[in-house]
């Protein structure tokens, strides 16, 4: 009897070893441990045996149902795992087909620009002031130091709508609005980003409508080497920490002293190259002291206050930082130009 | 401005200094250089030759042999096709070996068989630009002075060893617009001293008031007019280096008289003007505004009317010039010319800018007097030219000077102290490096305990309050010494208004939806200018366009947006989604600045969506563009308070456009464009919107405020409805959402069906309705009888059934 069950079990463990199915493993489950197999079929016939040998016997039965029972449940996990992977192997795709893609639209490069420019002085303490497009000769020209038949209206042909109105010329009557408001009391702190008309002809490095963004700072005490020290920390945020700037003397009607101020260039770094015409400076920004008539004028003691003003052109900032050819793209809004400004 | 460097150094020393190193010293210290050109175009060997014999070339009708001492050695033989090449001429011979521009050198030739050592040159083929030679040579070769030393250096004699500076004048630095002016800029930056010219005049004795008078009957355009007579002058050419000092200026040569005041236009920077005293016409000057409809034949032979606002040079009778701009025709200095009066005069810049301005004339005097020179050396200039046409022109200055002489010159004193300079500066400059500068600058002043009081020169005319000599001591001193502070005192934290923020988030959304933004013009054409516009006024107009395409303020986005479509359509760009922020104007009456709007405009056309792989593709259509906004409206917490209406407008699809209200007041549209404007611009099916941005942004919402997550589970019951085809699904919702109560939380479409399956004239709309109660679990029948009361409620107002 003992030799029977050793072979039975030698035969359940070679015939699960040969199932190469769930259905055939499940066959050799019902054959050797079901009501019927032939492992029950040798318990029926424990009765024959003496009740010495009957503990001995079941023990025997029960390790060879328990060494089947395991075979099975072992093979049972390979086969099942199995199965999955031949269900997963069929549901392979291609990975490297396109996605499905998700529209985005961009800023305008010009927008970048200013927002880059305007976030930087949030950050320096500075609000946005803005205003109107089409303004009173007053703010454009008299209220900072133009007086009608100045000569240096000359340098600024304006598109006029009727003797007193036009369209501004620069953001500075921004400025002027600004300091009225405040009525002789500092500090005022601001920058106007905006849009500004001139009287030309639009080529690639002239547009009748661009954008500008000035700054003015009044208040006691505030001097020009304040002046210097604000643009060279916004000259290095905007274009690398290791920039620096330099001033050259220039000369606007609602500055003084004023001046010119240059950018190390940030291509060659200032050694000289095309972008710096060999100089290794790139002109940015027009800046200065106010003009205590522009002070006066818009209601401050200009002996008590002083200020510092600047202005840069986002166009010409964007030509140099994205190596663009020719100032009419800005406005032409020819996609192939506008997505080119879509990632960070 | 263009600066002889040579002719520079008769006023100040520039030992040490090139012209390249003085031009980056000027530029440093405010002036900025432009460029520096170096005249001499690669020339070398030329010479002063004398032509000692001419005759004609045996063999060419056009050619002439020539020996010329060009002293060294025996006189050369020289072939010269000039047409005025004459026996006893001194001429510029390049010699063999000299080399001439564009490296062409000179060799020993044979011309049709006679030998030639050398050429002789014109002043063109040395390099000079044809606008600067004298007339009487522009076809031949030039005639030096007899007196020129034969064997000399032609190019040095002629300037064009020099280099010369081109200053980039700001308005305020009208004083350097003269060598004298530049040279006590020059002499201030190097810290030297300026040598004015001697002026050795010799008046006969007459006198001036016997040959002419001046009345200035226009005192505030003409505060100084001052004149001499220099009578029995020879016209003949002027001497080689004033026409060489003229020509580095860029001024032709004409002839003495014409070349002296030239050239004191150019060291005084006063503009002179002779006139041919015999052809006046009479025997006074009376200086007056100009009568209307007056006319005058000025030096360019143009006849030239006048108004009122011209200020001219009469004799009395009629005018002889147009002052400060051009002297007339009729009493031009010309060859026979034998007396001359010389005007010296200081007009007012505004009178002679009027004028510059209505005759399109700008002459070097009327730039100088626009911007303004100094009345102060007026005389002096005078007394200079008089004196320079007695020497070179053989004239006899008559005594005396006529003048009308209104003018009152007060100097200008400024006192400003250290501390100030300091302060204003933010820097630490000391007593003694002021005074060095304002020495250096050659003011007078004097200086007390730090304060200093300084008398302005009245060349600096831009020179006159405090922070002029701020100025003046900041760009002496040098920027790049300033140093580099930040502002002290109370710092603020910086931010944007709300309407800024909100600003940058609807750009942001709407680029995340995928549109990018545009930027297009503010003016366009009359047409235009009204066109899809939410409010329209009076167009309003430049006075001076620049063209009718750029004539009128925009009163919408719309129509610049669709030209961009239209561009890019036109360049196979064929899916176009752009939307712009900006500013529309709409006219407030006569002399009002004009309401200016923001908006927020798009376009968008062609396919939205395409993913063709996987077989998915969807072109814009109005639900596109709706959703769109729809997820701005929900961005700005504005879902609830915005509904869409049917809507005709023109140049819209009459069906397929709504008029989008914000709390029942519109506030923009969103349409498909008619085929006819589609057409205009050359699109495809095409959709827009225009929203009034400043509506949108300002209204008041809501602060978000948290409410409890759902705990209890919600039921969800579908209906579909048949309706007249004419019933619009907004309606219908509003109708459900209010019957349902406080229960009904969700109401949303889920079909749409027209067809064969229902009657003629019929549609059916399905939507899912979710009911929830956030206290407690709601049971079948309550949600029923809810239900119940929805669709009783549809069935009274629309007579809508229940599609089976
Ligand atoms: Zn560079």
């Amino acid at each position: 009897m003992k030799e029977r069950l050793q072979q039975l079990q030698q035969e359940a463990l070679e015939k699960i070893e040969q199932a190469n199915d769930l259905k055939a493993l499940n066959d050799v489950r019902v054959a050797y441990l079901g009501k019927k197999g032939p492992i029950t079929e040798v318990l029926r016939g424990m009765g024959a045996l003496s009740p010495e040998e009957r503990p001995i016997m079941g023990a025997l039965v029960n390790d060879v149902r328990e060494a089947i029972q395991q075979a099975l449940e072992a093979k049972q996990a390979t086969l099942e795992q199995a199965e999955v992977e031949k269900k997963l192997a069929a549901e392979a795709i291609d990975v490297t087909l396109p996605g499905r893609p998700i529209r985005r639209g961009n800023h305008h490069p010009l927008t970048r620009v200013i927002e880059e420019i305007e976030d930087l002085f949030i950050g320096m303490g500075y609000t946005i002031a803005e205003g109107p497009e089409v303004e009173q000769d007053y703010y454009n020209f008299e209220a900072l130091n133009l007086p009608k038949g100045h000569p240096a209206r000359d340098m600024q042909d304006s598109f006029y709508i009727t003797e007193e109105i036009l369209l501004r010329t620069h953001t500075s009557p921004v400025q002027a609005r600004t300091m009225e408001k405040h009525q002789g009391r500092g500090p005022v702190k601001i920058i106007c980003p905006g849009k500004v008309y001139r009287r030309d002809n639009d080529d690639a490095t002239h547009s009748h409508q661009f954008t500008q963004i000035e700054g003015l700072v009044v208040d006691e005490n505030i001097r020009m080497s304040d002046l210097k020290g604000t643009l060279r920390e916004f000259a290095r945020k905007m274009f690398g920490e290791d920039r620096d700037i330099r001033f050259r003397p220039s000369f606007f009607p609602f500055t003084e002293p004023s001046v010119e101020v240059d950018v190390s260039c940030f291509n060659c770094g200032g050694h000289g190259c095309n972008v710096c015409k060999g100089t290794g400076w790139i002109e940015i920004l027009g800046a200065g002291m106010v003009h205590p008539n522009v002070l006066e004028m818009a209601g401050f003691d200009s002996k008590k206050y002083t200020g510092f003003a600047f202005g840069m052109g986002p166009e010409r900032i964007a030509m140099l930082k994205y190596g663009i050819d020719d100032i009419r793209h800005f406005y032409q809004n020819d996609l192939r130009f506008l997505q080119q400004f879509n990632r960070v | 401005m263009f600066v002889s460097y040579k002719w520079l150094q008769e006023y100040v020393d520039l030992t040490g200094i090139t012209a390249k190193q003085l031009a980056d010293r000027i530029t440093k210290a405010g002036i900025e250089v432009e460029s520096v050109e170096v005249r001499n175009k690669g020339v070398q060997g030329v010479v002063i030759g004398h032509v000692l014999e001419r005759e004609q070339h045996p063999n060419a009708d056009k050619l002439s042999k020539c020996l010329v001492d060009i002293g060294e050695g025996e006189p050369v033989q020289i072939i010269c096709g000039a047409p005025n090449v004459a026996k006893g001429q001194k001429v510029a011979v390049a010699k063999v070996g000299a080399v001439l521009p564009g490296n062409f050198k000179i060799k020993r030739a044979k011309l049709r068989g006679e030998e030639s050592n050398g050429m002789i040159c014109s002043l063109q083929e040395l390099g000079v630009e044809s606008k600067l030679v004298p007339k009487e040579y522009a076809d031949g070769i030039f005639v030096f002075p007899s007196d020129a030393p034969v064997g000399a250096d032609a190019l040095e004699l002629l300037y064009l060893d020099d280099e010369v500076l081109e200053l980039s004048l700001t308005p305020n630095r009208a004083d350097c617009l003269s060598m004298i002016g530049v040279a006590y800029e020059v002499a201030a930056i190097l810290g030297r001293s300026v040598k004015l010219p001697t002026i050795e005049l010799h008046e006969n004795n007459e006198n001036v008031h016997d040959y002419i008078s001046v009345r200035v009957d226009a005192q505030e355009d003409n505060p100084l007019y001052a004149g001499r007579i220099v009578k029995n002058v020879k016209i003949g050419p002027s001497p080689l280096w004033m026409q060489a000092r003229l020509m580095a200026a860029g001024i032709r040569p004409h002839n003495n008289v014409v070349d002296i005041t030239n050239y004191i236009l150019l060291e005084y920077g006063q503009p002179l003007h002779a006139f041919d005293y015999d052809r006046l016409g009479s025997n006074e000057i009376v200086v007056r505004r100009a009568k209307k409809g007056e006319t005058i034949v000025t030096l360019d032979d143009v006849e030239r009317t006048l108004t009122e606002e011209h200020l001219v040079i009469t004799n009395g009778k009629e005018p002889v010039a147009l002052a400060g701009v051009m002297g007339g025709a009729n009493s031009e200095v010309c060859d026979e010319t034998v007396n001359v009066f010389i005007e010296a005069a200081y007009f007012n810049g505004a009178t002679i800018r009027q004028a510059v301005k209505d005759h399109g004339l700008r002459s070097e005097s009327s730039t100088r007097f626009e911007k303004g020179i100094d009345p102060a050396r007026t005389k002096e200039a005078l007394d200079r030219a008089a004196a320079l046409m007695a020497e070179y022109a053989g004239g006899e200055v008559v005594g005396g000077v006529v003048e009308a002489n209104t003018l009152q010159l007060k100097d200008v004193v400024v006192t400003i102290t250290l501390d100030r300079i300091n302060r204003v500066l933010g820097t630490t400059i000391t007593k003694e490096e002021v005074a060095g500068i304002l020495t250096n600058l050659q003011f007078t002043f004097t200086e007390d305990n730090g304060t200093f009081t300084i008398t302005v020169p009245s060349r600096r005319r831009d020179i006159a309050i405090e922070e002029d000599i701020i100025e003046e001591v900041a760009r002496l001193y040098g920027y790049d010494h300033l140093p580099a502070t930040l502002p002290i005192g109370e710092a603020n934290p910086g931010k944007l208004t709300p309407y800024q923020a909100k600003r940058r988030k609807v750009r942001r959304y709407l680029e995340d939806a995928g549109l990018f933004q545009a930027i297009t013009y503010s003016l366009t054409n009359e047409a235009k200018a009204t066109m899809f516009a939410l409010e329209t006024a009076e167009p309003i107009r430049l006075a001076l366009p620049m063209s009718e395409e750029r004539s009128v303020l925009r009163q919408s986005l719309v129509p610049h947006l669709l030209e961009a479509a239209s561009y890019n359509r036109a360049r196979q760009v064929e899916n176009v989604a752009l939307y712009e922020i900006g500013s529309v104007y709409l006219a407030n009456g006569e002399n009002e600045l004009p309401n200016e709007k923001e908006r927020l405009a798009g376009v968008l056309t062609g396919v939205w969506h395409a993913h063709l792989w996987q077989g998915e593709k969807k072109a814009v259509d109005f639900y596109v563009v709706k959703g769109i906004l729809d997820g701005l409206f929900a961005l700005l917490g504005l879902e609830n308070r915005v509904e869409y209406k049917q809507a005709k407008r023109e140049h819209l699809h009459p069906g397929r456009t709504a008029e989008i209200l914000l709390d029942h007041k519109t506030i923009g549209f969103v349409g498909q464009l008619h085929p006819n404007v589609q057409k205009q611009f050359d699109l495809k099916e095409t959709y827009v919107f225009e929203l009034d941005l400043e509506a949108l942004l300002n209204v008041e919402v809501d602060d978000i405020r948290y409410t409890a997550i759902p705990r209890f589970p919600s039921i969800t019951r579908d209906i579909a409805l048949v309706v007249d085809e004419h019933v619009v699904a907004g309606e219908l919702q509003k109708a459900i959402i209010e019957a349902g109560g406080e229960l009904l939380k969700d109401v949303s479409i889920f079909d749409v069906y027209k067809g064969d399956r229902l009657p003629e004239g019929k549609k059916s709309i399905a939507f899912s309705l979710r009911y929830y109660d956030p206290e407690r679990t709601l049971t079948d029948e309550e949600v029923t009888n809810v239900h119940e009361q929805v669709i009783k409620a549809v069935e009274q107002q629309f007579g809508a059934t229940l599609r089976g």
